[in-house]
């Protein structure tokens, strides 16, 4: 076949036909990938709330709650109250801290119905490969003071043993450490005001 | 034109990354682990083929002085398809490859085979000659993946090899990505001359 000459009417066609047939294709893609994408992401967030909190059989999603903690006036931490039947078991809180080594570090913590601290997730982090990316490890290492699981931010200083804390940063990775403990020390504020906000239920 | 020969083609005489040093970005960017290296070839070799096929399918209903806005087009719907699809149903390797997936809508390799080649040959050769370069493609991610991961954390493909600790941390970051592809460049280019 013969190509076609590239005069005016020529290519308007042309490229007219290509984007619509190449938006029609999309629009439907995008109908059909929309439920399984929101699915996927619905699911990565239960996954996380399961894996830093005790058993628990409510949806913590539908009772979320929105808490502004470090008053930059950048987005809310996020809480999701946990119930077995009527008892109370605690909450995950989603946060973030913005003075990582790379930017903004998010983190996931979940605390018991006494505040002390169950487990946690990073959720998203741009730092060092190696170094303060192990920091999903690290803080549950039984090896001297690196763990904070299983301690009550109420009790322990959750800071770096450098600042004076009862942690051990991460070897070369100090700023990282800080940031993380730090997300950790607001999540644990917005749990306690999140409680204190509940307590009469 | 011999099918196997197209596919030689891509693989070892034009192969992208090795002899052509194209698509550098998402070869460095990527390649932090064979796994990714090697999911990064992978949707680029998708994206590839498909985009060969069309764009071989309606050349000579594209005038020659819109071709390229028409054949990135193209290529934006297919990289955008490929996209939704693994937000959908691969969510983890779309949050380890992240960005490089839009960004293959800009990668030269694409573009390139698709104005060298698709728009001068028929749709099966165009075919074949997408399953040669992204085969070359993602033989070259996986390679320098699994070299660097080896060399970085002892690992390939998440195997420890040997402790963690013996290995050196510059070659999981961009710089050892630099080293690791010039020697690999270099042993290519060595093999290939010789045989």
């Amino acid at each position: 076949m013969k190509k076609l000459a590239s005069t005016l009417p020529n290519m308007i066609l042309s490229l007219g036909v290509i984007t619509i047939i190449a938006s029609a294709l999309l629009a439907w893609a995008n109908s059909v990938t929309a439920e399984p994408i929101a699915e996927a992401a619905k699911q990565t967030r239960v996954d996380a709330i399961k894996d830093v909190l005790p058993a628990f059989d409510n949806d913590p999603l539908a009772k979320a709650v929105e808490l502004n903690v470090t008053g930059d006036g950048n987005a809310p931490f996020i809480v999701y109250p946990a119930y077995e039947g009527d008892k109370f078991v605690g909450a995950a809180v989603e946060g973030y801290t913005l003075n990582g080594f790379s930017g903004e570090v998010k983190v996931m913590y979940g605390f018991d119905a006494a505040g002390v601290v169950h487990g946690y997730q990073v959720l998203s982090h741009a730092e060092t490969p190696g170094l303060g990316a192990k920091m999903n490890e690290w803080f549950r290492m039984e090896e001297g003071n690196r763990s904070v699981i299983d301690k009550d931010p109420a009790q322990v200083n959750m800071t770096v043993a450098k600042d004076g804390g009862a942690i051990d940063a991460i070897t070369a990775a100090t700023i990282s450490s800080r940031a993380f403990l730090s997300a950790l020390r607001d999540c644990y504020q917005a749990f306690m005001t999140y409680k204190n906000d509940h307590s009469n239920e | 034109m011999n099918k196997l020969r197209i596919i030689y083609n891509g693989l070892v005489v034009e192969n992208p990354t090795f002899v052509l040093l194209l698509g550098m970005c998402p070869t460095l960017g990527t390649t932090g682990s064979a796994m990714n290296g090697m999911s990064m070839g992978l949707a680029t070799m998708g994206v590839l083929i498909c985009s060969n096929i069309v764009i071989s399918a309606i050349k000579s209903l594209v005038p020659d002085k819109v071709r390229i806005p028409a054949f990135i087009v193209v290529i934006a719907t297919f990289v955008t398809l490929l996209q939704m699809m693994m937000q959908a149903y691969l969510p983890e390797l779309n949050a380890s490859l992240g960005l490089f997936i839009p960004l293959i809508v800009v990668n030269c390799i694409v573009l390139g085979r698709a104005e060298a080649f698709a728009s001068r040959h028929s749709v099966v050769d165009s075919a074949f000659d997408g399953i040669g370069i992204g085969l070359g493609f993602t033989v070259a991610l996986t390679l320098l993946g699994a070299v660097r991961e080896i060399l970085g954390t002892g690992c390939v493909f998440g195997l420890q090899v040997y402790p963690e600790t013996y290995g050196s941390l510059v070659f999981v970051l961009a710089p050892g990505a630099f080293i690791a592809l010039g020697f690999l460049v270099a042993l290519f280019n060595y093999i290939r001359n010789r045989s």
